[in-house]
């Protein structure tokens, strides 16, 4: 069995716990009008066994110990490749590695079997209504549904993430919401606001696809910090009322 | 006991020359943070004002001023001061502050230059005595030099070789003379020369000269010291003497000689335990120790050595490697030597600003204290002025009372010294074999013996097997230069006061050095993994490469390249060591280039990995810019499979820098990273490691608007500098270095 990487960044500081291997798997049902990674959308030839991506993760393994450093997941959709992926998860927990996976849960199933072995999921949000997830990703909402059901069941802990775009999430409307579309997820334990940047521009243009966002201006870094600052105490206050 | 050491515990060090046992029956490790530390008195400020703006005045100069009618000597200038009221520790290199020494012992053309370039003359009395009657290291090297030496040395294949000025790099043990005052030491090596009889052999007789020599200089150090009104020959009797008397014993070394690194060696436990006694009797608190502790750093920031324009491309922004080294674990029971002191002195980083000088070393174990290893990485964020080197893989060899001099050159203190080398370059040695021995900028045959090779596509065994041919007949050379050079330094410009501070049976090492080595590395795996046909001239020779496919690239954690690496390290390293080395010194090697990379690239051509003509090669040991393209860790993890103690033990130096933001959200997580980062380079047996703070465009803009930015400070390689001390190609190589970042 070969899983299809596209590459390996051996310093990951901001995906997840401590110093991170970020594993960017290669293949992804969605295409997120924003998505800075189009490169791999399309699955590539396999070229990892199981035993050499564990391998090149586990040189790194000294820089982990401190703050729950380890291994992140990430694409792609690292759920599309789950069977590989199991596979290399059962490896790294013989190593004591922590393990997290970065996806959007649009995958193939299996989640319990995978979930059974992560650490942290780094859940990307995509959108919270149906049809605008789906006018956003160009597939339905349904999977990512699935996914967290198997998540919130699983009780591994979780990140939330939101690109905030311009005019769509940058929203009290779209805000509220999202506090309510939370309430379906459990454990929850932090939640980060990525503004939406324009760095994924040029690879398009590099590999002639159209960019659906040409138009589109960057997130503002500082007041996109300031609304997840806001949106989070929102949520603590409503954590702690229960509601 | 002598009454100067009541209070402390009695040990061997009370019969004998012990610094290490003193330390070891009497200091007290620190555990807890930084919350102890106080700011900069009046005094300091105003001594520091004073000095900062003499700074100023120099930059704008470039020297502000040189005696030109004394010559270098441990006693031969009267005493000078910066503010001399609010000085709380004395002492100058010459009469005023930033004026400079002449040192014509290493050589006297390179004196001329020197003061030609700053518009001075030298006293004509001094003029005629050096021309006339005394001759200097530099002519003595050069009656002995031979043919194919000073060809190696005019095509660049070794470089910065000392040969025309101070070799440096030993490390007087300056503790001795507050420990145990200067009579005592006196007394110690007239009992050595009186032992020193038997058959009148070369070595002896060098042996009995040397000790003469360093019993009369410990004589001027008493001499000078007493031009500022102290009495040196008993021991220091509080804190401030004990910083007093050690100063006088590193200003002594620094008049008397101008090599090119000028260390101080490892102070801080043993200060610690003067303040500690100080402060337990109530003589002071801690608002005075760092009062001695700051105006101490602040005579280390002005040293100064006069230096050529063409020095100063090599070595930028008047380097003076006043490594300062701190913290490491004892080796018996792998305790904790971090004390309050090892704060106190990053902490002149806080008080005075962020500066080069002291070169500060933090000898980074695994087992130091949290508190100690986070103020570390928060200083280091803060002023990009700390290097660390791993106490685990030196302490095992040099035990727990060395130091490092120069950047990453590890001596016990008192006990080793070692010859200087400079460095051989492994990117020219290379092409000679694929050009026959020919240089390829200079078109001229320095190694006679090889064959030009005029395959199409290089072939990589053929390549491998010549140029390890090829290092055989460099190594010979380099060797003979080594034992020339150094012969002729001990003969006509001998540091004897800082020989005076060693035991007369020192241990002696010779230390080699290679530049270029990723650039050697690439190109043997560009010529086994991809395809390369070298473009040649009517001549033969090849001036360019024409490179098919990819290839791995050191920098990556691949071991394919990786290995090639270590192999070739290990190859230069077992030449070298065949050779016998001048006074029984023994073979070491470094991977360290300083800012020197930069010339060096100038002085080479392009190269199979597909560098052009004249770019510069990366510093030191690090991987070439931009191709460790698999992040921090595995560019790191590259860097860590070099072999320090069985191959480079003289230091294998990386510099790294990284964009703050990219380090973690939080102040705090950035510091928590910084400190996972080294203790996971450390725990592989790295060596050392430069670490940069910063962003890339804060120093295009300083490179553009160097007012904006005067106190930028940044980590080279082995030396911090003001990043505008740079020549401007300096400056634009740091730039285009890998800057590590996490989107």
């Amino acid at each position: 069995m070969k899983g299809s990487i596209d590459s390996i960044e051996s310093f990951g500081l901001v995906d997840g716990p401590g110093i991170r291997t970020v594993v960017f798997f290669s293949g992804c049902r969605l295409r997120c009008k924003y998505c800075h990674n189009p490169e791999m959308w399309v699955k590539k030839e396999p070229n990892y066994t199981p035993e050499e991506l564990v391998d090149r993760i586990v040189r790194n393994k000294p820089y982990f110990k401190r703050n729950q450093g380890g291994v992140t997941f990430s694409g792609g959709e690292p759920l599309l490749q789950v069977d590989f992926l199991i596979e290399v998860c059962k490896l790294l927990k013989e190593e004591n590695i922590h393990i997290a996976l970065d996806t959007a849960g649009v995958g193939v199933g299996k989640y319990e079997e995978l979930l059974s072995y992560v650490d942290l999921v780094l859940l990307d949000i995509k959108h919270i209504e149906k049809e605008k997830y789906q006018d956003l990703t160009g597939q339905p909402m349904e999977e990512s549904l699935k996914f967290i059901d198997a998540l919130n069941r699983s009780g591994k802990k979780v990140w939330i993430r939101q690109v905030i775009v311009p005019g769509l999430m940058d929203n009290k409307e779209y805000q509220d919401g999202l506090l309510d579309y939370l309430r379906t997820i459990k454990n929850i334990e932090r939640i980060e606001f990525l503004p939406y940047h324009t760095m994924g521009k040029e690879k398009y243009h590099k590999l002639n696809i159209p960019y659906p966002y040409d138009e589109m201006e960057a997130m503002d870094k500082e007041v996109c910090a300031q609304m997840e600052k806001e949106f989070i105490e929102k949520w603590k206050e409503r954590q702690e009322k229960g509601i | 006991m002598r009454e100067e050491w009541n209070g402390f515990q009695e040990g061997t060090w009370c019969q004998e020359i012990n610094v290490r046992d003193f330390i070891q029956k009497n200091y007290k490790a620190y555990d807890q943070d930084e919350s102890f530390l106080q700011g900069p008195t009046e005094k300091t400020k105003k001594v520091w004002d004073r000095c900062s703006e003499l700074l100023k005045e120099e930059l704008k100069k470039h020297v502000l001023d040189i005696d030109v009618d004394h010559m270098s000597g441990i006693n031969a200038y009267e005493a000078g001061y910066i503010d001399k009221e609010n000085e709380v520790i004395v002492g100058l290199q010459t009469d005023a502050p930033l004026k400079r020494i002449v040192n014509p012992y290493g050589g006297i053309r390179m004196v001329y230059q020197e003061l030609d370039a700053y518009g001075y003359k030298l006293n004509p009395t001094v003029d005629k005595y050096f021309n006339e009657f005394r001759k200097t290291h530099n002519q003595g090297v050069f009656d002995a030099y031979t043919e194919d030496i000073r060809v190696a040395r005019h095509v660049g294949l070794l470089t910065g070789l000392p040969d025309a000025y101070g070799r440096g790099r030993i490390i007087g043990d300056y503790r001795r003379i507050a420990l145990y005052g200067i009579d005592f030491l006196m007394a110690e090596k007239k009992k050595d020369w009186d032992k020193l009889t038997g058959p009148m052999t070369n070595d002896l007789i060098q042996l009995r000269e040397d000790v003469s020599m360093q019993y009369r200089a410990l004589d001027e150090i008493k001499k000078m010291a007493a031009k500022y009104g102290y009495d040196i020959s008993n021991p220091a009797k509080d804190a401030k003497e004990a910083v007093q008397w050690l100063y006088f014993g590193y200003l002594a070394a620094i008049k008397e000689n101008n090599g090119a690194a000028m260390s101080l060696g490892r102070v801080d436990a043993f200060l610690d335990i003067y303040f500690e006694r100080d402060l337990q009797k109530g003589l002071l608190d801690e608002t005075q120790v760092q009062e001695l502790i700051d105006q101490f750093v602040i005579k280390l920031r002005i040293a100064r050595h006069l230096r050529t324009p063409d020095y100063d491309e090599l070595f930028s922004g008047d380097p003076t490697w006043v490594t300062c080294s701190m913290a490491g674990i004892t080796d018996q029971e792998g305790k904790s030597m971090v004390t309050k002191t090892s704060f106190r002195i990053l902490h002149t980083l806080t008080n005075l600003d962020p500066a080069p000088e002291p070169n500060m070393t933090v000898l980074w174990s695994q087992k130091l204290p949290e508190t100690f290893k986070k103020y570390c990485a928060k200083m280091s964020i803060q002023t990009d002025a700390i290097q660390y080197e791993n106490d685990d893989v030196m302490r095992p060899i040099y035990g727990d009372d060395y130091a490092i001099a120069c950047c990453v050159s590890a001596m016990r203190e008192g006990k080793d010294m070692q010859f200087f080398g400079a460095r051989c370059n492994l990117a020219k040695a290379l092409l000679y074999s694929i050009n026959g021995g020919v240089d390829e900028v200079k078109d001229q045959l320095v190694i006679p013996g090889f064959e030009k090779m005029t395959d199409e596509v290089l072939d990589y065994e053929k390549v491998k097997a010549t140029y390890w041919r090829m290092i055989e007949k460099v190594a010979e050379i380099y060797s003979n230069a080594m034992n020339i050079i150094h012969y002729m330094h001990d003969k006509y410009a001998y540091e004897a006061g800082q020989m005076a501070l060693h035991d007369t049976n020192v241990n002696r090492l010779m230390a080699y050095g290679v530049a270029g080595l990723s650039v050697a590395v690439d190109s043997l795996s560009a010529i086994k993994y991809a395809k390369v046909k070298p473009v040649r001239n009517e001549e033969g020779i090849a001036i360019d490469f024409v490179i098919e496919g990819d290839f791995p690239k050191y920098g990556n954690d691949d071991d394919r390249v990786d290995n090639i690496a270590k192999e070739l390290l290990e190859k230069v390293y077992s030449e070298l060591s065949k050779h016998t080395c001048y006074r029984g010194a023994h073979p070491t090697l470094s991977v360290l280039t300083i800012t020197s990379n930069v010339v060096y690239g100038s002085k080479t051509g392009a190269t199979p990995d597909g560098r052009k003509a004249g770019v510069p090669f990366a510093p030191g040991a690090n991987p070439m810019h931009g191709r460790d393209s698999s992040g921090a860790v595995a560019s790191l993890n590259s860097v860590a499979k070099l072999d320090y103690a069985g191959c480079c033990r003289d230091g294998i130096s990386n510099t790294f820098s990284i964009v703050p933001n990219s380090l973690g959200h939080s102040k705090e997580e950035q510091i928590e990273n910084l400190v996972s980062l080294l203790d996971g380079y450390f725990v592989q047996g790295a060596h050392h490691l430069n670490v940069n703070v910063l962003n890339r465009e804060t120093l295009i803009e300083a490179m553009n608007d160097p007012e904006k930015y005067p106190l930028l400070t940044i980590r080279v390689s082995g030396y911090a500098v003001r990043f505008n001390r740079l020549t401007r190609k300096q400056q634009e190589e740091v730039i285009s270095r890998t800057f590590h970042e996490s989107l």
